[in-house]
């Protein structure tokens, strides 16, 4: 048994700041210790990060760097988020350059660093970010092998590469001579304009794409040795904590501070109050006392009372004058509904969901007069450059901003309204900060996924061909300004411009299928007397598939066809097949209409096939469930789902992103609900807003169906919408009776099944 | 106000000046710059913040630091040793056999719940070498993850538990004997 005295916090753990260029650089005191496998050090001599970004694009060196040691460095513009994308970026790169997985490695997105790649949106990482990364990878190895070709003495047709070793081949297979990558331009710039030309490798010739090398940040993330957003400290920094109400309330209007007695936490050691406008925060020294402060500090607000509540909103925002758009018109559906044998139609209501990160959101920032450091879990590290520089009144160029890996964040959670208040707070403190969000102010304050109303009537033929279909949904759009910033500056609430992932979906809405006539109208809500809003893993998707595939399953029913078979006859895309094959066949699929083996028991059983996707990518899914009509609780027994998501670059992390979406799914159709008042969200944490736990979990089988002749699209959300409809259709399946609401709660099923 | 506090945690006696009624995470995090146990809720509703206290999982975002005084505290990073330990072992492994299984599955999104998926996971084990598919969930019920990655969970605690409770190691001693043959 030894003692050891504890360091005195704060700390900075294991990193140390170096000045580099006059820019404030994180570097690492020993790699090993560290033991960053998917980040290394930058081991290039060549000085980077000194100057503000983005890169040029157009350099080879913005893309890539090739060490001493004939390992490369790849600068990738997207950020990890447990999926598993950066490894499979990685691989791209390595295939295109004929290194190994272990010769290959990436840093975290940094505004003096990375490239400007956009955001990391709609699970595009691959989509988006593979070509220019894979031909950047092709172009440098092409230069390589120029300068091997000299060195070597030996035309290019004769070199071979292995491992980033160049090898000069003679008569009969030989080896004459070798190169390294290493010793052609080891921690050396390239400065070759990036021109895009290079071809990339065929499909056919490839050793790393497609294969499944596994995920190297996971050794270190089981032995807690990895470094997330929110293990990192800064020298001389201070605890941070916000202070807003219990629960947001209505974004336009957002709230205003009425009393504040500062003198209530002058207990607490080293605690201050910090304000700017009716942004609120605490410091302390010690993390506990930030928390004790925030928890304390006496204060009231005034919140006017214009909320829906989440029971009334649905008719709120049905009632609403809205923006209608018409998002897709062909044929005349009046006209073939009327002449039509069989009609089905549904008015149908999704809640507000929240991202609800395990981990909740923080960020460390240290803002000077002249400069600003910002380390935190965005998406998108230019925009948020962007913003942070005007709200703290710093031309971007003197803003650097850095990402860490937080827990999962599905899509746009607080990450930048920490990051913003944290900027904010530095400033006021004069001192660098590190902000946690508590477990309330995540939930409470997060930009939801919109609550929607979707009304939708489909005909079908006597043969059971769908003639005609029309979707009309009913939401707000998404809210671009954060709290911390319409609090500390009073900037007006805004929405975002209408865009394809904030509008009624033709992919979802019967898209699918093959439909001659066909309306879909968007209904704009106007915001600003709801909840704030962003897009949440598969926006409106569910919502959309939960309404729209079950209108298809009614009219199977009433055409007395099998599901999966009317389907079948619906459909000619080979795509939509694929995965609705994939999955039929996975569930041993028998084929009888939608509920016509109704039960009389008190616990039943069903089943139901769905379609759905995003934007891309094509998504099925089969689902196994159990109602108890006496308590009306449902479990979902077992979930199989299938992507076509083109080109698989790494199947098994997509089987792992399925899996994942599976359960997530099954979570927000059984458990999710933001509930709120008239004047603020009530859903503050996992008591008030459950999820799904380990014996509510159904078995799931992923499939991925490769598509080697295709593009890569999104796989990080593309089953969602598909299972979502195969709930609701299991659910009829069941009962006979459907759910024109979700989440599936005891009390709606009841209330449902009563009304029949 | 603050106090001098000795605590023992992962076999070690630390010294740390805390208020008695901080919560032993924030002494862990900060005191101590561990990286297992972190702040998940600070509610006890999530378990990203357990740890083993006396060889039993408890949250460590709610037990103020003064409570565990004349306890054994074990995190995640002191697992592999008090894993040696339990069982006699002569040196520590690298990793618990619950880690390198996690690993073996590739069970983890995006990680941040494993701390406390691991260490509820050991104890498990510790108690129940061989538990049934109803007991693992049971156990682990009170264990969130966000992105959904239980079922995998599920598979690897199986099978950290037919190589802790000797079947894998049996088998594989068998594997050698048969190529020795
Ligand atoms: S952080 Fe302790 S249980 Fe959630
Ligand atoms: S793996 Fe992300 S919360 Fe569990």
């Amino acid at each position: 048994m030894s003692t050891a005295k504890a360091t005195p916090s704060p700390f900075f753990p294991r990193r140390e700041f170096l000045k580099a260029g006059g820019a404030l650089v994180i570097g690492f005191s020993s790699a090993g210790l560290l033991g960053d496998a998917l980040f290394a050090q930058d081991a290039s001599k060549v000085a980077r990060g000194a100057a503000a970004g983005p890169p040029d694009p157009k350099q080879i060196d913005t893309w890539l760097a090739i060490h001493a040691d004939n390992t490369a460095t790849v600068y990738i513009g997207y950020v990890e988020l447990g999926q598993g994308s950066t490894t499979s970026l990685l691989q791209i790169s390595a295939e295109e350059l004929d290194l190994d997985m272990s010769q290959v490695s990436t840093l975290r997105l940094d505004t003096n660093l990375t490239p400007n790649q956009g955001g990391t949106y709609s699970s595009s990482s691959i989509a988006r970010g593979s070509p220019a990364i894979r031909t950047a990878a092709a172009e440098a190895r092409q230069a390589l092998l120029q300068m091997a070709s000299k060195k070597l003495e030996a035309p290019v047709e004769n070199l071979t590469v292995s491992k980033g070793v160049v090898s000069a081949m003679g008569p009969g297979g030989s080896t004459l001579r070798s190169v390294t990558y290493g010793e052609l331009v080891g921690d050396k710039l390239f400065n070759l304009a990036f021109t895009g030309t290079a071809p990339v490798k065929p499909v056919s010739e490839y050793k790393l794409v497609g294969k499944r090398p596994v995920r190297n940040d996971i050794p270190e993330k089981v032995s807690g040795k990895y470094v997330y957003l929110q293990h990192l400290r800064l020298p001389g920094m201070l605890h941070a904590r916000i202070v807003r109400p219990r629960g947001q309330t209505a974004y336009g209007s957002g709230a205003k501070v009425a009393t504040l007695d500062e003198s209530s936490i002058a207990h607490i050691p080293s605690a201050r109050v910090l304000r700017k406008g009716d942004f609120i925060g605490v410091v302390a020294e010690r993390e506990w006392d930030a928390v004790r402060a925030a928890r304390d500090l006496k204060i009231t607000w005034d919140i006017p009372a214009v909320l829906p509540t989440s029971e009334s909103v649905y008719d709120v925002m049905r009632a609403e004058k809205t923006r209608d758009r018409v998002v897709l018109q062909r044929g005349d559906v009046d006209a073939a509904v009327t002449a039509a044998a069989h009609v089905a139609s549904g008015h149908y209501r999704a809640p507000y969901q929240a991202h609800a990160p395990f981990g909740p959101n923080g960020a460390l920032a240290d803002v000077t007069p002249d400069s600003a450091l910002v380390i935190c879990s965005t998406q998108d590290v230019y925009a948020t450059r962007n913003t942070i520089a005007g709200i703290i009144g710093l031309p971007p160029q003197k803003v650097r901003v850095q990402y860490y890996e937080g827990s999962g964040t599905y899509g746009h959670s607080c990450y930048d309204d920490v990051a913003q208040a944290a900027a904010i707070l530095s400033q006021l403190a004069g001192k660098p900060v590190r902000l946690q969000f508590m477990r309330w102010d995540e939930h409470g304050w997060d930009p939801y996924g919109p609550a929607h109303v979707g009304e939708v009537r489909a005909a079908a033929n006597a043969d059971g061909k769908i003639v005609a279909y029309q979707y009309d949904g009913w939401h707000h759009n998404w809210s671009a300004v954060e709290t911390s910033a319409q609090l500390a500056l009073g900037t007006p609430a805004a929405e975002w411009q209408d865009g394809a992932a904030q509008m009624v979906n033709p992919s979802d809405c019967g898209g699918m299928y093959d439909i001659p006539n066909v309306r879909l109208v968007n209904h704009h809500v106007p915001g600003m007397n709801y909840l704030r809003a962003a897009w949440l893993r598969s926006p409106l998707d569910l919502s959309f598939s939960f309404a729209s595939e079950q209108t298809i399953d009614d009219l199977a029913r009433q055409a007395g066809i099998d599901a999966y078979a009317f389907r079948k006859r619906n459909i000619t895309s080979d795509r939509w097949m694929g995965v609705l094959d994939a999955v039929a066949q996975a569930s041993k699929w028998t084929p009888r209409p939608p509920a016509s083996k109704l039960s009389n028991a008190k616990v039943v059983t069903g089943r139901g096939i769905g379609l759905g996707t995003h934007l891309t990518s094509y998504g099925g899914a089969v689902v196994e469930i159990e109602v108890n009509k006496e308590t009306g609780k449902v479990a979902v027994k077992r979930m199989y789902g299938a992507i076509d998501a083109g080109l698989a670059v790494n199947p098994a992390f997509i089987e792992n992103q399925i899996s994942g979406q599976l359960v997530q799914t099954a979570s927000r159709m059984l458990l999710e609900e933001v509930k709120f008042n008239k004047t603020n969200v009530t859903s503050l944490d996992w008591n008030t807003y459950p999820i799904l736990r380990f014996e509510e979990c159904p078995e799931v089988t992923p499939i991925v169906v490769q598509r080697l002749d295709q593009k890569s699209t999104g796989a990080g959300e593309e089953v969602m919408a598909a299972a979502a409809g195969a709930i609701g259709n299991a659910f009829f399946d069941a009962t006979g009776v459907h759910m024109r609401e979700f989440p599936l709660t005891p009390d709606r099923v009841l209330a449902a099944l009563r009304r029949g | 106000m603050a106090a001098e506090i000795k605590i023992r945690v992962n076999e070690q006696v630390h010294s740390v000046s805390a208020a008695p009624d901080t919560p032993l995470l924030y002494v862990l995090s900060n005191d101590l710059q561990l990286q297992g146990p972190r702040f998940g809720c600070g509610l006890a509703q999530c378990g990203s913040c357990s740890v083993l206290v006396d060889g039993a999982e408890m949250r460590s975002c709610v037990i103020p630091v003064s409570a565990v005084v004349g306890k054994s505290v074990t995190t995640l990073e002191g697992l592999p040793a008090w894993y040696a330990k339990q069982k006699k072992l002569a040196k520590a492994p690298a990793l618990h056999p619950v880690q390198q299984a996690f690993i073996d599955e590739q069970a983890v999104q995006c990680g941040y719940c494993f701390n406390g998926m691991i260490i509820q996971a050991a104890e498990l084990l510790s108690k129940t070498p061989r538990p049934t598919e109803a007991q693992i969930r049971s156990a682990m019920n009170g264990h969130l993850c966000r992105c959904g990655a239980y079922p995998r969970v599920i598979k690897a605690i199986k099978r950290a538990a037919r190589i802790t409770s000797g079947v894998l190691h049996a088998a594989n001693d068998e594997a050698k004997a048969e190529v020795a043959r």
